[in-house]
């Protein structure tokens, strides 16, 4: 199969009659290579100016303003990532299944809940900070604690994992469903025993982007889970994430460094989530 | 027993399908009936139009931070939209395979990297950057725009490539067959027939960048008036929001409700063009 191909000679000839060509080709290259560039410059940098600055100090358990640990972060991160995940994931999943399996061609009923799931996937992080902060920490009375932060958070990421999940329920071939009704199993042990398990890379995969969602957010949260530096006693205090402790580090103008260690220990959190995720999702490609 | 449990699954599901209209009504609610009084107390005229803010003395005019949020967001457009889309040309019709093996997950990065870092990065690299070669503070539109423009990357990029790659074959080979070298027959051909998807793609990075927070609250300078060029400081919707919730109370806190509904007001509109748009190509 060499029949169009052509050697770097005449290409090059074909080139020097069309000079627009040669023009064309040279933008795309360039900002494929400015797009890469940057990205490489920005992780490179944080990163390398960064690492010199992770000192053992910086994970100390508890906070003050000599050693400012970002341990307690870390730790409230966690506890924010559990518990919006675990209010998220039913739900999310839950609709996805009724949106694949259940629901009929031209339900009113569908088209209605993709506009809401992608208005959802639209609006800004702040909005939602704000409405968080009105609806669960003054009109519930939550306060700001790390509960209200992880109720917000999961409305946030509800619309990606009802899509990643979607998309994988979709990815699993229709004879794996006819197979099972002929063997006169009924739709509920066909979604759960057949369609869910064949599906479960995709959807680990959405649920890890999430993941990695709420590690990075800011606007969200500073005003549902609030800044306190420490660990709070239970889910009804407040306590800032990771994300919120390096804005308000490099807010505050005196702790760059302990910012810089901050950033890199969020970018190689994202950089495994993110690695993760793809990995997940390579295999259900490949069935 | 069992048709008694299938019925019930059905509609436990149905329930969950409900969660997300369940949450945009309740997101509604709560933003307009916090926000509205309080612009209607302040005068909506005075407020959409007003072009002096200050809440020591009760002036509440938020023109100053629409204007900024437009401006920072159109220059991320000039600054994102040609590179975006020239990368998703690059990515769908240029690049051999096991390329894209590669540049896919490095894309998905550019989007996975929190706002957070963005800001950081803007605030030491590019900040000192510009102070060095312009002046003025560093901090601005056009830093604001820069870091935007690279936040956006990824969203026009992914969006612009599938709506390429959407374009059926024979549009590129009959450019081809009419003698058309490979360059000519992708931007001429396949691009303007994919121009629906890739404004859908922009359209979608324009809500992106209106609604960015914390990286523009670090570069931007922050200070409540109309820029008067492109080095001067300039204050967001959304860095409003943020810089003054912490200790406002009453009228002002009502003011920046206010401001976060204007703010989901724009969005709506650019979410339901974009809706729109998507429709319309599939």
């Amino acid at each position: 199969m060499k029949i169009n191909q052509q050697n770097i000679w005449q290409k090059f000839h074909a080139y020097r009659n069309n000079p627009l060509s040669l023009i064309l080709l040279v933008l795309v290259v360039l900002a494929t290579l400015i797009t890469l560039g940057i990205l490489i410059l920005l992780i490179g940098y944080i990163l390398i100016k960064g690492f010199p600055f992770l000192k053992p100090e910086l994970f100390a358990f508890t906070y003050n303003t000599e050693n400012v640990s970002m341990m307690p972060a870390i730790i409230n991160t966690l506890t924010v990532t559990f518990l919006a995940l675990l209010l998220a994931i039913p739900f999310g999943i839950g609709s996805a299944i009724y949106l694949v399996e259940y629901a009929t061609r031209g339900n009113r009923l569908v088209g209605l809940i993709r506009i809401t799931a992608e208005t959802l996937a639209g609006i800004p992080s702040i909005v939602y900070g704000l409405f968080g902060f009105l609806l669960f920490v003054i009109y519930l009375g939550w306060g700001y604690s790390l509960l209200a932060g992880a109720f917000t958070l999961s409305i946030m990421i509800l619309p990606l994992i009802i899509r990643t999940t979607e998309e994988a329920l979709m990815a699993v071939p229709d004879i794996y469903r006819e197979g099972s009704f002929g063997l006169g199993a009924g739709k509920l042990r066909t979604v759960f025993r057949i369609v869910l398990p064949s599906a479960m890379p995709g959807i680990l995969a959405g649920v890890i982007l999430g993941i990695g969602r709420i590690t990075g957010e800011t606007a969200a949260l500073i005003y549902t889970a609030g800044t306190v530096t420490g660990i709070p006693e239970n889910v009804m205090g407040s306590g800032r994430t990771l994300s919120i402790h390096m804005y308000a580090l490099s807010n505050e103008g005196l702790y760059t460094d302990q910012a810089y260690a901050t950033g890199v220990v969020l970018l190689v959190m994202v950089i495994g989530i993110n690695a993760l995720s793809a990995v997940l999702a390579r295999k259900l490609t490949r069935g | 027993m069992k048709a008694f449990r299938e019925k019930l699954m059905h509609i436990v599901f149905l329930m969950a399908a409900l969660a997300s209209i369940f949450s945009v009504a309740l997101i509604c609610l709560f933003l307009f009936a916090n926000g509205i009084p309080g612009m209607t107390k302040i005068g909506v005229a005075e407020f959409l139009l007003g072009k002096t803010w200050q809440p020591t003395n009760q002036i509440f005019g938020i023109f100053p931070m629409i204007i900024g949020s437009i401006y920072v967001t159109a220059g991320a457009v000039i600054l994102g939209v040609p590179i975006g889309v020239l990368t998703a040309i690059f990515m769908a019709k240029f690049c051999p395979d096991s390329l894209h093996r590669f540049l896919k997950p490095a894309i998905d990065l550019l989007a996975g990297i929190p706002s957070i870092v963005y800001g950081f990065f803007g605030m030491v690299v590019l900040v000192p950057l510009i102070f060095g070669q312009f002046g003025g503070s560093g901090k601005g539109v056009l830093t604001a725009s820069i870091i935007l423009g690279i936040m956006i990357l990824p969203t026009i990029i992914s969006v612009s490539e599938a709506a390429i790659r959407a374009v059926p074959d024979i549009y590129y080979e009959g450019s081809l067959a009419l003698g058309a070298t490979h360059e000519r027959s992708v931007f001429f051909a396949l691009v303007p027939a994919a121009k629906s998807g890739i404004l859908a793609g922009t359209i979608l990075g324009i809500g992106r960048a209106i609604g960015e927070t914390m990286a523009v609250i670090m570069i931007a300078g922050n200070q409540a008036k109309i820029p008067d060029g492109i080095l001067s400081g300039v204050r967001t919707m959304t860095a409003n929001i943020v810089l003054e919730m912490g200790y406002a109370a009453d009228l002002h806190r009502e003011a920046l409700i206010a401001t976060g509904v204007v703010l989901f007001v724009f969005i709506l509109i650019i979410n339901l063009t974009f809706s729109a748009l998507k429709r319309r190509i599939l």
